[in-house]
């Protein structure tokens, strides 16, 4: 008789806090490449304008908060060019915000996937993130057109871009591991209580108006200041921008701080979620 | 022997039953608490066994209790009975959705479940897209979807609209792809939910000679659930009975489902009252109502060719006593009347007075039915008495072995004995 230990698999009450399947994970790799491509391609189907839009969202935007926050509300951006402070303060912010809010959401709106087959659930946040992650790519792409055509034919002066342009792919690190792990944090607590789902309505807007990202830090009174830097999304906002333009309060310890934030988020999230994820079907 | 790929120890679930609220977040304080403890919650302790028909005091139910089984390579096992008995819970702890409260299960080899057809479908998507979108949600790679593309768009018959977005498919498209994409995965274990009772007719006969391949070829394991009993003794080998949360019965499937079904089912064949307490008034009293097989009083479960007997006899006290007859009619479980058939009217002498009605051998369809009589004078006619709901039986499905069509049969009746006849009108110049 073969032998009768040699179980490919075994489902018990009690796993490992850490235990976080990595290698299956892996194999399914698969899985979250189509989940992201899903994503993509189901948010311009059936538009006229297609892929298009991952550009005029930031764009509109931007140009409503110059209006807005720059002309009427008259908030100074420290010299630079208004329009593109918005440009680059919008894309880094929704970048977190739309991981944050997809990954909030992912045990609810993804109830029905899950309660009809196992994959590993990581799976489905990763995706979401990823597919946020690919906009970034476009957007900042589009950023980084504008922001050259402004430096070279428009020779603006007030753009000073220094050797912390190579910070900025550890910058979208630490709001990809903010997004994330806030948001399985979140979407953990929904799946029982929906308290959460309220809160997230309104409160990552507010979240908004706390992070620097329609004003440079420095535009704060003093007192303002101390306080802001416990929000380690604006240390990111404010660093983000330091690298293009050479302006702003940009300071390592702030970094410091927001990496170790950013990494007890990512991974108590990652245990939340492990904890959740096999047996939220009996209470979503 | 064969080697054991599923074992199921002791596998329990504990549910909360009313609402998750405000109370929640005490109740799971005070769980984690205990558990930390190294206690038994006390939710655990109170939980009653899964039984809805009786309405319990705990708010904490066992959905499942103490579930042990193991499955071989190569069986078919069928998971069969009533809704809420546990069936649905124990596969969703099979599939790994959800995880027991208690006790193990142990694999060997691939699994793949099958809960539903076209998991994951997204309406925007293609046909293309969706194929490999539920293939990896599946479980399947890439790679392994790539080479079973074409296949995969063969068997569901969609060439045409593969790249069309699903959300124009009609349902019975968007089914067979499903089904297409589930059928082309090759696990060792599979779990199958009641998804074939979808589909038309050509569609199902696909779908049932795919699930016999499956099991034929390759010695893999299937556990099949299902509420139709034709499907479950066509494609099994093995049965399992769920009662209450709890297993009542593995054994051959035949056995099994012949159990079901006399079991579960609130049949009332016969019904017999001595004269002081007989249903009825001063003109007659009913004495005895019975269905039963023709030449087979004993038979108890009725299936679709099996030739019927009703019977009703009666104490006849009427002043008229050779203008009484009675009527019988013959309802469906919804509540729809079949038909309404008056007996013959024979110059009767008081006394014990039967009738009988004779219903032919397929006519009735697989079904539930109940039967009320009405006692009458003929003129007028004048209700005498009637005696409501005083059977019930179940006609189950028979069909000849060759029929691969597993879904519920049309109709209220099957009058197979009606003759529908073919002939040739015009004939090929060649003949």
């Amino acid at each position: 008789m073969p032998d009768q230990n040699e179980w490919t698999e075994v489902i018990s009450p009690k796993t490992s806090l850490l235990d976080l399947k990595l290698a299956e994970l892996w194999k399914y790799r698969d899985l979250i490449i189509i989940f992201a491509r899903r994503d993509i391609i189901a948010s311009y189907k059936q538009t006229i304008l297609g892929p298009l839009w991952f550009f005029i969202q930031p764009i509109i935007t931007s140009l409503l908060f110059t209006v807005v926050f720059g002309n009427i509300a008259g908030i100074s951006t420290e010299g630079i060019n208004s329009f593109l402070f918005f440009l680059a303060s919008q894309i880094c912010w929704s970048y977190f915000s739309s991981s944050l809010n997809g990954n909030a959401n992912i045990f609810v709106s993804n109830a029905g996937i899950f309660g009809k087959v196992y994959f590993p659930r990581l799976a489905a946040p990763i995706a979401t993130t990823l597919s946020n992650f690919f906009r970034l790519i476009i957007q900042l792409a589009l950023f980084l057109a504008i922001y050259l055509y402004f430096y070279f034919i428009k020779k603006d002066v007030s753009i000073q871009p220094n050797w912390q342009l190579i910070l900025v792919p550890y910058l979208l690190l630490l709001m990809t591991f903010l997004g994330l792990g806030l948001g399985i944090i979140v979407s953990s607590l929904t799946t029982k209580y929906r308290d959460f789902s309220n809160l997230m309505g309104f409160g990552v807007t507010l979240l908004m108006y706390a992070s620097a990202v329609i004003y440079p830090v420095s535009f704060l009174p003093e007192k303002y200041q101390y306080y802001i830097r416990f929000n380690p999304i604006a240390a990111v906002m404010e660093s983000f921008r330091y690298a293009f333009f050479g302006q702003g309060s940009y300071n390592i310890s702030d970094l410091v701080y927001t990496t170790i934030f950013a990494m007890v988020v990512f991974f108590g999230g990652l245990i939340v979620f492990n904890r959740i994820e096999k047996n939220f079907m009996d209470t979503v | 022997m064969a080697e054991t790929v599923i074992k199921v120890e002791n596998v329990s679930k504990l549910y909360k039953l009313g609402y998750v609220g405000s109370g929640t977040f005490r109740d799971d304080v005070k769980y984690y608490f205990d558990k930390l403890r190294g206690k038994k919650s006390e939710a655990e302790l109170i939980a009653e066994t899964n039984d809805r028909e009786h309405k319990g005091t705990s708010e904490y139910v066992w959905a499942l209790k103490d579930i042990n089984f193991e499955v071989k390579r190569g069986e078919i096992w069928g998971v069969i009975g009533k809704n809420g008995a546990g069936k649905s819970t124990l596969l969703k702890i099979l599939s790994k959705i959800t995880s027991p409260t208690e006790g193990s299960v142990k694999y060997k080899g691939r699994i793949a479940s099958l809960l539903e057809v076209g998991t994951g479908f997204h309406g925007e998507l293609t046909g293309r897209e969706n194929i490999y979108l539920n293939g990896a949600v599946l479980g399947m790679t890439k790679s392994e979807i790539k080479s079973k593309f074409d296949e995969i768009v063969d068997f569901a018959g969609v060439e045409r609209y593969v790249d069309t977005p699903v959300k124009r498919y009609s349902s019975g498209m968007t089914v067979r792809l499903g089904f297409a994409v589930a059928a082309h995965l090759e696990p060792e274990i599979l779990i199958v939910d009641e998804v074939l009772a979808v589909g038309d007719a050509e569609f199902q006969k696909k779908a049932i000679g795919k699930m016999q391949d499956i099991s034929a070829g390759g010695g893999r394991t299937v556990l099949f659930v299902s509420h139709n009993m034709a499907s479950v003794r066509k494609i099994c080998n093995k049965g399992l009975l769920m009662r209450n949360g709890k297993v009542a019965m593995i054994d051959e499937v035949e056995r099994v489902v012949d159990n079901y079904l006399s079991s579960e089912a609130k049949q009332v064949f016969k019904q017999e009252w001595e004269l002081k307490n007989a249903p009825g008034n001063d003109f007659v009293k009913v004495k005895k109502v019975e269905v039963c097989a023709t030449n087979n009083s004993a038979l108890e479960n009725f299936d679709v060719k099996t030739p019927l007997e009703i019977s009703i006899e009666f104490y006849n006290n009427y002043a008229a006593s050779d203008k009484v007859y009675t009527s019988l009619h013959l309802y469906s479980q919804e509540g729809l009347c079949l038909f309404d058939i008056g007996s013959e009217i024979k110059s009767m002498k008081n006394g014990i007075v039967k009738s009988t009605l004779h219903i032919p051998a397929n006519f009735l369809n697989d079904g539930s039915y109940f039967i009320n009589f009405n006692i009458l004078d003929a003129d007028g006619p004048k209700l005498l008495f009637s005696l409501n709901e005083c059977l019930a039986f179940d006609i189950t499905d028979a069909r000849h072995d060759d029929l691969s069509y597993f879904a519920k049969w049309g109709g209220v009746i099957r009058p197979t004995f009606l003759s529908f006849t073919t002939e040739q009108v015009i004939g090929n110049a060649a003949n």
